[in-house]
């Protein structure tokens, strides 16, 4: 009990204090996942739409591909990842092993699936008939799919609250293609999976608590963004 | 009559194997308010589908001002001369004034202009109260209202609607086609609505086409419908409910006398002796009394009340006179002639008023003739 009141006053004075290293920590973490979430956000939505709307061959492979993917354990995309980007790999000469950029095209790969199966039920639950409705009033295309996404946006929101949520809690991914680099690659997980095994809970408390922080910001602001009362 | 504004010809939809729509030639002339009735799967939905251009036809051809729309490259264009309406509002989630102003936006009108002609359209249909609303809380009847003041929004040549009112309770459906009449006959816009509720194509249309399992059966004004239907099925869609069938016996003098059930009935006409025939006889062309009248009519017989049913300011009554027939009665003659169930009456109506129709193979209408 002593190691948890103690580590909680520690903790108190390093996040009060703005420790250096704590933030540079929690800035990268919020950098990674957050480029991570954007593009994911841009694939998934576009990519959710498409399978939603348009009819073709194989199409219910691929929804059972998004809805197996929305599960993708971050430790085989961290394994995948590693082989591919490996000196030896097949894209070892892009030098991007134990970078922030692999970090972000690991995380894009657990998020993606996340918000494309997200969209993909948001739209299939709008009224069938309303795209019929959308192309009456005379909308091109590109307005009927910008007005389909606007009615499916509050579930949309929730798919990126999901596919951030699991890109800034995974280690197993991060760990792999990283390395835990200090200053560069570290980021809040890893320090911590890194500090709890050194003993150090009074900083691995600390960070948990940060990453508690900080997904709960994020989501608040998203929840408050889909919660608005439109108009 | 004026030119035909939409033109289909030769007209098929098809589903795998079967077809959904069948029109060899159908026009839609400007102004007019054309009502498509018939029960579900008709194919009335696919008709209006298929105007809009949502469905694309199998073969045939539709004219829109004498120009074919299914070969032209600017569909868009086409579209928005039109308006479609289904039975759910589906509104957008957002304000009332947004959804007015939706088909406005789409065409990229200017911000000022399409405020004011929200706005008159909000006042319109009487929905200003509701401007700042959000679509999603508004009742059924609000909710129509604003679909229709958005669809109107746009300025439509042709107005489409999908059974619009059906799922309205009588008070609100019934406000709702009189604000809506009003305001489509004073901006003469043509208008082709679906619906499978007669009363509701009775007053409104200016013109009638009665469908069934894709095909038309009978086009023509609402009284050419209710006094001549073509068949039985027409007859039995918009409320015929005595269509009797029988075998003529004679034939005379522009007169033939069918035998049903052993009762003769004079039918005005000529139809050579031997051959079947079917007809209807409406319940307003009935007339009922306690004794055998003196009169012109060719028909009296001797029945006798089976049930009475109310039917608000007057009441239906059956009639067994060997045949089943149905006749509407008022309040007031109920209490002078005392019609209650058991009652011995005389029903008397006159040869012109039975129409032969054709028969259709296996059918089952509602109330099928004791014969």
């Amino acid at each position: 009990m002593d190691l948890v009141l103690d580590g909680l006053i520690k903790a108190y004075h390093l996040i009060s204090g703005l420790d250096p290293e704590v933030v540079a920590i929690t800035l990268l973490t919020l950098k990674i996942s957050g480029t991570a979430t954007v593009v994911s956000t841009g694939i998934g939505i576009i990519s959710g739409t498409v399978i939603a709307l348009v009819r073709f061959p194989g199409r219910r492979f691929i929804v059972a591909m998004v809805n197996t993917g929305m599960g993708l354990p971050p430790v085989v995309v961290g394994l995948f990842i590693t082989i591919l980007i490996w000196r030896s790999g097949p894209l070892g000469s892009l030098g991007l092993l134990y970078t922030p950029a692999a970090m972000v095209i690991a995380q894009t790969i657990i998020a993606t699936p996340i918000i494309t199966g997200i969209t993909l039920s948001a739209m299939q639950h709008l009224p069938e008939k309303l795209r019929l409705q959308i192309l009456a009033l005379g909308a091109t295309r590109v307005q009927l799919l910008l007005l389909l996404m606007r009615e499916a946006r509050l579930p949309m929101l929730t798919g990126i609250m999901a596919g951030f949520g699991g890109v800034v809690s995974e280690i197993g991914a991060s760990i792999m293609v990283g390395g835990n680099v200090k200053g560069y690659t570290r980021v809040l997980t890893t320090a911590t999976v890194m500090e709890t095994g050194k003993g150090n809970f009074a900083l691995a408390i600390s960070l948990g608590i940060i990453l508690l922080v900080l997904a709960f910001a994020v989501n608040y602001t998203l929840t408050t963004i889909q919660q608005r009362k439109t108009p | 009559m004026s030119q035909p504004v939409i033109e289909l010809r030769d007209l098929l939809v098809s589903r795998g194997d079967q077809f959904v729509l069948k029109v060899p030639c159908m026009a839609f002339h400007e102004g007019r308010i054309v009502s498509l009735i018939g029960p579900n799967g008709a194919g009335k939905t696919t008709l209006l589908l298929s105007l809009m251009r949502l469905v694309k036809p199998d073969s045939g051809d539709i004219l829109y001002r004498d120009r074919s729309i299914l070969h032209g490259r600017s569909i868009n264009q086409y579209r928005r001369k039109l308006s479609l309406v289904f039975q759910e509002p589906l509104l957008f989630s957002t304000s009332v004034y947004r959804n007015i102003a939706s088909g406005l936006n789409i065409r990229g009108m200017r911000r000022y202009d399409i405020r004011s002609i929200a706005e008159e359209m909000a006042e319109l249909f009487g929905i200003t109260h509701l401007w700042k609303r959000r679509a999603s809380s508004l009742s059924g009847g609000e909710a129509q209202r604003v679909n229709l003041a958005r669809a109107l929004a746009v300025r439509p040549e042709i107005l489409l609607m999908d059974e619009p009112f059906s799922s309205l309770d009588a008070p609100t459906r019934e406000s709702l086609i009189s604000d809506l009449e009003r305001i489509i006959r004073s901006r003469r816009i043509t208008v082709i609505f679906a619906t499978h509720d007669r009363s509701e194509a009775m007053r409104l249309a200016d013109e009638i086409i009665i469908m069934n399992k894709g095909a038309v059966l009978q086009t023509g004004t609402p009284t050419e419908i209710t006094q001549t239907p073509a068949d039985e099925f027409v007859a039995s869609f918009i409320g015929t409910e005595t269509i009797l069938t029988g075998k003529v016996t004679g034939s005379d003098n522009g007169v033939f006398s069918v035998s049903v059930n052993g009762m003769t009935v004079n039918v005005a006409g000529s139809v050579e002796p031997g051959m079947n025939v079917t007809f209807c006889i409406h319940p307003e062309n009935i007339i009922l009394s306690s004794m055998s009248p003196d009169t012109s009519a060719r028909n009296s017989f001797r029945c006798t009340v089976v049930k009475t049913v109310p039917l608000g300011y007057f009441q239906k009554v059956y009639l067994d006179c060997g045949f089943t027939l149905m006749a509407y009665v008022t309040g007031r003659s109920m209490d002078i002639l005392g019609i209650i169930k058991g009652r011995d009456l005389v029903a008397s109506f006159k040869a012109t008023s039975v129409h032969v129709i054709r028969k259709w193979p296996n059918f089952h209408p509602a109330i099928r003739p004791q014969n």
